[in-house]
């Protein structure tokens, strides 16, 4: 068995195959319900309704899509220029603890205070990610290793903080940092509804990610890069300057997670902030071949699993990993799909 | 020659990719104790047909016969049990092992003790003695001449016991004398009763050693001769399907020096030469052609030239003027117009469109970009114009690069240079691997941009390309470059000489 590469994939191919993968997904879902003793329709509508069923349940997946947008950007941004970035996990903790540190210490009234806490949370989470990026450009240090590791070292900062300069005072001994005040607070978009502006916020991102990389030349820079550094390099590209704008891109991105989070949610920082939303970035932003408006369609997608999966465990009794296993079994039919858009398989 | 035994048979193989018909039906035999020589351009199917018998393809239909018997088909392996070795273009040896160690590779356990290694010594001893195929066993592999490596692959196969030989463009990385050598070599090896194949596309290579010439062309046998009812005219004719008009540029007009290097040393990268103490002037209205035996400097001038290193010591002199921050973009600012070597890893990003290809080197500047945003219906429009006038086949603008042949990646990277037009030209074997037509129409380019006043720098390694084309020709050697030879003063031989380290003040 070997593998040909198709010239022409066809509409068919670029339709269907996606489609089977999801179909596949659903499959193999549907046998895990089973397993677990539940009727596999039963299960699939629940997570359906749970997901997207009422108003409520809808606005409960977008608001968990949100943070997945800005970390599917980060990466999404970040792998077109072939940077490894793992490390969105340390860099939405970084965005995370600006915003709580100008919203909390400096007093400032909330129409100054939140573009402030943004600019240093972007600023910061672009600069954590600079370090394994020169490490990487000067040095050749692999950055999969250095942002990989960044993200216990970054955890381990904001636990110590959290249990020593910014602890809470009025927080019961619980580590966990003073709450913002309510006008250093993103609005909801809908007053009465529990979904807040970083939404759109991350909307927002994800077409200016687009325009620039479709419009300007950081954007065709990065992709030249990526594609090709020695080509990049003849043709006089700067490519340790554009690694350096990528990674204060993509750290920014990720940061703009850890800021949502705590001025749109959350009022807080504390060490559950998020539940691996930096790694789930890297998954959203594969699903979506790393198109910057497919990421948000593709976090929505994963966030509608997970929060469907909670409900539906609630009231089948059906443990929620069948959540993570879908999301992943997903991504692996997926990439399999992908696969068998470009090449073909041959017998021989 | 009929009545010797056939010691390989091709039958109607054909392999098809896609649309492309790589073979069609070829056959043909080799008998034993003979030169067989393969003539085809690049993407004849020599290399389609060569992977075929050796397994690495399954051929769509056809058989493969050795010593009588059929070979299984996509089994690699099967045709070195029955006795065919392989010397590829590109050695497979381990450089940190000694001659005698790689030649055991793959054939029994390298440390223990009581494996014969005496044994197997004086047997390859014998081989390199009777074969003519002088090798130091015990020399570590890194530390020998290209030639040299040449000689172990060859053993190599000899001590596999292969009684057919297939050698892949054996001459490409050696100068004119290495090549004799070989020749030598291998009239030994079938006066012995070996057989061989012998894989070129350089007509009096094939003329000088074979017995026979099969010469494919678009996948298909153009004729099959005996090489003494031949000449090097008619086999031209084969290959290419037409008479061939090669370029015979008349003599440039030298101008005035547009690029000079006084004293440049560059260090050594990996296995590839520095310069060392290179002056060389690039003048306006003559191409400057550069022979020699590849890594022996030519990459580190060309890096040179194109901005992607600088001299480590010594000057370079743009228009007069020490260049001062010399990187890609300072020198397409000085007016250097590029060709680079490898038009798939170094010229071009393979999944960009032709349009994205063509404003690669432009695209930070007006017209293309304003401000940090590409206009790319400008972009578009400039790879519109060089498709038309540089005759690109390809679907549109928006196609990617990768589905074209190198014939037309080649003229849009040419297109590219020459639209922004340059003063000074860097071609870094601009025709290496091009079909006959792309080949002309590319010197002819070259040729007219001499004309116009460019001062062109020529790199190959095909020294009829160098001798044809140059109006001046330096020979480099070890980093070392020879002085400048008119055109027509050295013979090929007595270039030979110069690239083999010979006439050099320093040389012993």
């Amino acid at each position: 068995m070997r593998l040909e590469p198709v010239a022409d994939p066809g509409l068919v191919r670029l339709i269907g195959l996606p489609v089977l993968a999801l179909a596949a997904t659903v499959g193999v879902a549907s046998v895990l319900a089973m397993l677990a003793g539940a009727n596999p329709l039963a299960v699939l509508g629940l997570i359906v309704q749970g997901a997207a069923g009422s108003k409520f349940a809808a606005l409960e997946t977008l608001n968990r899509a949100t943070p997945l947008i800005f970390t599917g950007l980060a990466v999404a941004v970040a792998f077109r220029a072939k940077l490894w970035n793992i490390g969105a996990e340390a860099q939405l903790y970084a965005g995370a603890l600006m915003t709580v540190v100008i919203g909390t210490q400096l007093g400032l009234p909330g129409m100054l205070a939140l573009p402030l806490m943004a600019g240093a949370a972007i600023l910061t989470g672009g600069l954590v990610l600079l370090g394994p990026v020169l490490l990487k450009v000067r040095l050749g240090v692999d950055e999969v290793v250095t942002t990989l590791l960044f993200n216990f070292i970054m955890l381990l900062f904001v636990s110590m903080l959290l249990e020593g300069v910014l602890k809470d005072p009025m927080g019961m001994g619980w580590p966990k940092s003073p709450a913002l005040p309510r006008d250093a607070r993103l609005p909801r978009i809908v007053e009465g509804l529990r979904l807040h502006w970083g939404f759109g916020l991350a909307l927002i991102s994800a077409v200016l990610v687009w325009v620039i990389q479709v419009k300007t030349t950081l954007g065709y820079e990065i992709r030249a890069v990526g594609q090709n550094p020695q080509a990049a390099r003849f043709a006089g590209i700067p490519v340790g300057r554009v690694m350096v704008k990528t990674a204060l891109l993509s750290g920014g991105l990720a940061a703009m997670a850890g800021f949502s989070e705590v001025a749109g949610l959350k009022g807080s920082l504390t060490l559950d902030l998020s539940p691996g939303f930096g790694y789930t970035g890297i998954v959203v932003a594969m699903l979506a071949l790393l198109h910057p408006l497919g990421v948000v369609l593709s976090a929505i997608f994963v966030a509608g699993v997970f929060v469907g999966a909670n409900s539906m465990s609630r009231a089948a009794e059906v443990p929620t990993y069948i959540a993570d296993i879908s999301v992943a079994t997903a991504l692996l039919f997926m990439v399999l799909a992908i696969l068998l858009t470009r090449f073909r398989v041959v017998r021989g | 020659m009929t009545g010797r035994e056939v010691v390989l048979r091709l039958e109607g193989i054909t392999k098809r990719f896609g649309k492309l018909t790589a073979n069609d039906a070829i056959g043909f035999a080799l008998h034993r104790g003979e030169v067989l020589a393969l003539l085809g351009e690049n993407g004849a199917g020599k290399t389609t047909l060569m992977n075929i018998l050796f397994g690495h393809y399954t051929a769509d239909s056809g058989t493969v016969e050795v010593f009588g018997k059929m070979l299984p088909p996509g089994a690699p392996g099967a045709a070195l049990a029955a006795g065919v070795g392989m010397v590829h273009q590109h050695f497979t040896l381990a450089g940190n092992l000694t001659v005698l160690e790689n030649i055991l590779l793959g054939t029994r356990p390298l440390f223990g003790p009581g494996l014969g290694r005496a044994e197997a010594r004086a047997r390859v001893e014998r081989l390199s003695r009777d074969f003519g195929l002088a090798v130091h066993a015990d020399a570590k592999v890194k530390t020998l001449s290209v030639g040299e490596r040449q000689r172990v692959e060859i053993l190599k196969a000899l001590y596999r016991e292969a009684r057919i030989l297939i050698l892949d463009e054996p001459t490409a990385v050696l100068t004119p004398q290495e090549s004799e050598a070989l020749f030598a070599t291998l009239k030994r090896a079938v006066a012995q009763g070996l057989s061989i194949i012998f894989i070129s596309h350089k007509l009096h290579e094939v003329m000088a050693v074979s017995d026979r010439v099969v010469v494919l062309r678009h996948g298909k046998v153009a004729g099959e001769v005996a090489t003494a009812q031949t000449d090097r005219h008619l086999l031209a004719e084969l290959m290419v399907g037409a008479e061939v008009a090669l370029p015979h540029p008349a003599p440039g007009i030298a101008g005035a020096t547009l690029m000079e290097l006084r004293d440049v040393s560059t260090p050594a990268e990996g296995n590839r030469s520095g310069l060392c103490r290179v002056s060389l002037a690039l003048r306006a209205g003559q191409i400057t052609g550069l022979a020699g035996v590849s890594g022996n400097g030519q990459g580190a001038l060309a890096d040179l030239v194109s901005g992607l290193i600088a001299p480590e010591s010594g000057a370079l002199l743009v228009g007069g003027a020490e260049v001062s921050g010399w990187s890609p973009r300072a020198a397409l600012a000085a007016g250097v117009g590029r060709i680079p070597e490898d038009r798939h890893a170094t010229g071009s990003i393979a999944d960009f469109t032709l349009t994205e290809n063509a404003v690669l080197e432009g695209y930070a500047q007006a017209p293309f970009s304003r401000r940090g945003w590409i206009d790319w219906r400008r972009a578009r429009a400039h790879a519109e114009a060089i498709i038309a006038k540089y005759d690109v086949r390809c679907p549109g603008p928006e196609a990617r690069i990768r589905l074209l042949s190198g014939g037309n990646m080649q003229k849009l990277i040419l297109g590219r240079a020459l639209e922004a037009t340059p003063r000074i030209i860097l071609a870094n074997q601009p025709v290496r691997g091009l079909d006959i037509g792309a080949l002309t129409y590319v010197q002819e380019r070259l040729i007219a941009a001499r004309d116009a006043g460019a001062a062109v720098l020529l790199i190959s390694e095909d020294l009829d390309e160098i001798r044809v084309l140059s109006d001046v020709i330096h020979v480099i050697s070890a980093g070392r470059l020879s002085p400048p030879f008119a055109r027509g003063s050295k013979t090929p031989a007595e270039l030979g000489v110069w690239m083999a380290g010979q006439g050099f003040a320093d040389a012993a």
